[in-house]
């Protein structure tokens, strides 16, 4: 009976499948909720949502299959430009202003109504009693007043009224994609994990002793080595300049990457790997090591991460002497390249949001060096990229 | 048999909801939630709402599921077989129930607690996943199939610290604690301290969500460290006029430890509170 909804959800990547359908089924027949539509909402959100993440997309694909509301979303076809709706004017109306407004009907009406409206409508809009817009007292449009209005894209509600509970979308900030914490990254970084016993026998195996003392009929105790986490972990951290401005978010990588893998080393380097890398930015200029000297060092099973917002000038890849810093022999692109030769997992992880970067032409140059493995710096890029490392 | 919240804890519309499928589905229960917003208490209310008992599970980094089921001693069986004590012959003597059996042992209904699941290993909730499925398992040294009388009601609470898997989701109803809102939160507090002064609560309530709004804080104040707050607050008899005042020799909220816990987080509020007074002046 609501075979749409669920395809809807499932075209809108919300992970269901049809057990999850069939409990709601289940429910629905057990009568555990009154007939209201915010209990079967509730009890919807309950059965098929099992991840917080996923409660947003579940509330648009809700509010668009139960109502009829258009989803305001990118790319459809009755977008309306957030600049529109920023908060422009503030209308103050009185009690008897209010009570003059008269609405236009039913709720089926001022829909059918929107969507023309919306189709007619190109321009912006602000105040007035009947465009799309703001502050105004049509039906349609944000921080306005209309008892019956459809409110579109406003944060929250002025006057308490035309709001239901699935469009306030109060998960809008569980999206993945967003927020990174420490806790969060070591989680993601988790991923990446790769246990063995190897080394000295230290700790008692009790399963064993027990089995090899019943056989022998005498106390035979069995040890084996400590069960540790066997990825080596070698990190390059792009530092200064374009990258300021994303410096918490690199120290809540350092900080995590730190504490889950023991075996960490890590590297500075500014704008693109040159020739010389170092460990202290208040010494940069005095110690510096030589690359090949930390390429040699370090075997190729190491996992190499780059981070990087790798927004430069393309000639600080391309070309000798390129540097901004200093003047270097050989081309950055070609160290990069050295580097994804020796070592097989290898990505880079970009502060930048994707959908700027193929606006970024060295962006894309490195990308294409570093074999597509560069991953956006949110949890769903870490987690791809440490799939990616852990193949 | 309904969940209405209780006189000590205030359920939202959705919740309730949400704990009634559970319990007439009988399928577990998975809460999620900021710290603080009472995962675990909900778990004692529905005990204590429906008269049940409340056995609890709690999970740590080295819990294994099959204690949860049972576990066989070994060691003291060998000892007491050298020994030669009589019991040696039973195997049963030396099975220790878990918390699971003990809740499928019970015969009026009870509530299971499995608390902070995602503390335990990567594979914890897979192999749980029969057992909370059908309700049953097999014990292997005594041939016997351990079977609920009655399905108890179980309610699981994780802090996100790592993803469960599908197949585990898909058997559980789920519901995410948001952190309550204004009104939401008076009806909380008021449950924890009724007839509190109107005044002190808004002004209480005013510098909370304040301190929550600050940008950059390492550990945002959850509802259980509100109420920690409003407890000193009461105890220290501070009046909503102190909380008020805005005087610039104290430029953090009184008794600001039971909010903050976390030394950056308290110079960061406190350069802040410097650059708002100095603006003002």
């Amino acid at each position: 009976m609501f075979v749409h909804f669920f395809h809807e959800l499932k075209k809108a990547n919300v992970p269901v499948s049809l057990r999850e359908y069939l409990m709601l089924l289940e429910a629905m027949d057990s009568d555990i909720i009154e007939r209201r539509v915010e209990d079967f909402y509730y009890l919807s959100r309950a059965a098929l949502v099992k991840d917080e993440r996923n409660l947003d997309k579940f509330d648009q694909v809700f509010g668009h299959v139960f109502k009829g509301l258009d989803l305001i979303n990118e790319g459809q076809t009755a977008e309306i430009p957030e600049e529109w709706l920023r908060k422009l004017t503030e209308k103050f109306l009185n009690e008897e202003e209010k009570a003059q407004i008269e609405a236009l009907g039913g709720w089926e009406k001022i829909m059918e109504t929107l969507q023309k409206r919306l189709e007619e409508q190109k321009k912006r809009h602000e105040g007035g009693n009947k465009w799309i817009g703001t502050g105004g007292t049509s039906p349609f449009g944000a921080y306005g007043y209309n008892p019956e209005g459809v409110r579109i894209g406003q944060k929250e509600g002025r006057h308490g009224k035309a709001v239901k509970v699935w469009d306030k979308r109060e998960y809008k900030n569980l999206d993945d994609s967003v927020e990174l914490g420490t806790r969060n990254i070591k989680v993601a970084l988790r991923r990446l994990r790769k246990f063995a016993r190897e080394g000295a026998p230290t700790e008692l195996d009790l399963d064993d002793t027990i089995k090899s003392t019943a056989h022998h009929g005498y106390l035979d105790i069995k040890m084996v080595p400590e069960r540790r986490n066997k990825i080596n972990l070698l990190v390059f951290f792009d530092i200064g300049g374009s990258m300021d401005s994303h410096i918490k978010l690199c120290e809540e990588l350092f900080s995590a990457a730190r504490t889950e893998f023991k075996n960490m080393e890590y590297f500075y380097f500014h704008n693109c790997l040159y020739e010389g890398l170092w460990k202290d930015n208040r010494r940069r200029h005095n110690e510096k090591m030589q690359t090949w000297d930390v390429l040699h060092k370090f075997p190729a099973d190491y996992k190499v991460i780059f981070v990087g917002d790798a927004t430069m000038s393309p000639y600080e890849i391309t070309y000798a002497g390129g540097s901004v810093e200093h003047w270097n022999e050989e081309p950055g692109g070609l160290w990069l390249e050295r580097v994804a030769q020796i070592y097989e997992s290898c990505v880079w992880l970009n502060p930048v949001a994707e959908k700027h970067w193929e606006y970024t032409p060295s962006l894309q140059i490195i990308k294409q060096i570093i074999g597509d493995r560069m991953y956006p710096l949110t949890l769903e890029g870490l987690d791809k990229a440490m799939r990616e490392l852990s193949r | 048999m309904k969940f209405e919240g209780t006189k000590n804890y205030v359920a939202t519309e959705d919740l309730r909801v949400a704990v009634n499928a559970s319990i007439t589905l009988q399928r577990p229960l998975l809460i999620k939630g900021e710290p603080g917003t009472g995962k675990t208490v909900l778990a004692e209310e529905v005990a204590k709402a429906l008269d049940a008992e409340l056995i609890t599970w709690n999970i740590k980094s080295t819990t294994k599921a099959h204690q949860g089921l049972y576990e066989y001693d070994a060691v003291t069986r060998l000892r007491d077989s050298q020994l030669g004590d009589e019991r040696v012959k039973d195997i049963r003597n030396y099975i220790s129930k878990g918390k699971l059996w003990e809740s499928f042992e019970r015969d009026k209904r009870p509530v299971l607690l499995i608390d902070e699941i995602d503390k335990a290993d990567i594979e914890f909730p897979n192999d749980l996943l029969q057992e909370l499925d059908r309700m049953e398992f097999y014990v292997y040294e005594t041939n016997e199939t351990i079977k609920a009388r009655v399905r108890p009601i179980v309610i699981i609470t994780s802090n996100n610290e790592k993803e469960l898997p599908d197949a585990f989701l898909r058997r559980c109803f789920f519901h995410y604690i948001k952190f309550p809102d204004e009104d939401t939160m008076r009806a909380i507090i008021d449950v924890h301290f009724p007839g509190l002064k109107g005044k002190l609560v808004q002004e209480a309530l005013n510098i909370f969500y304040e301190i929550r709004e600050v940008p950059g804080l390492k550990k945002k104040p959850s509802t259980s460290e509100l109420i920690d707050w409003l407890k000193l607050l009461l105890s220290e008899d501070i009046s909503p006029e102190t909380l008020r005042e805005k005087d610039p020799s104290k430029l953090i909220p009184p008794l600001h430890g039971a909010l903050l816990k976390n030394e950056q987080d308290v110079h960061l509020f406190e350069r802040l509170a410097f650059l708002a007074r100095r603006e003002r002046n």
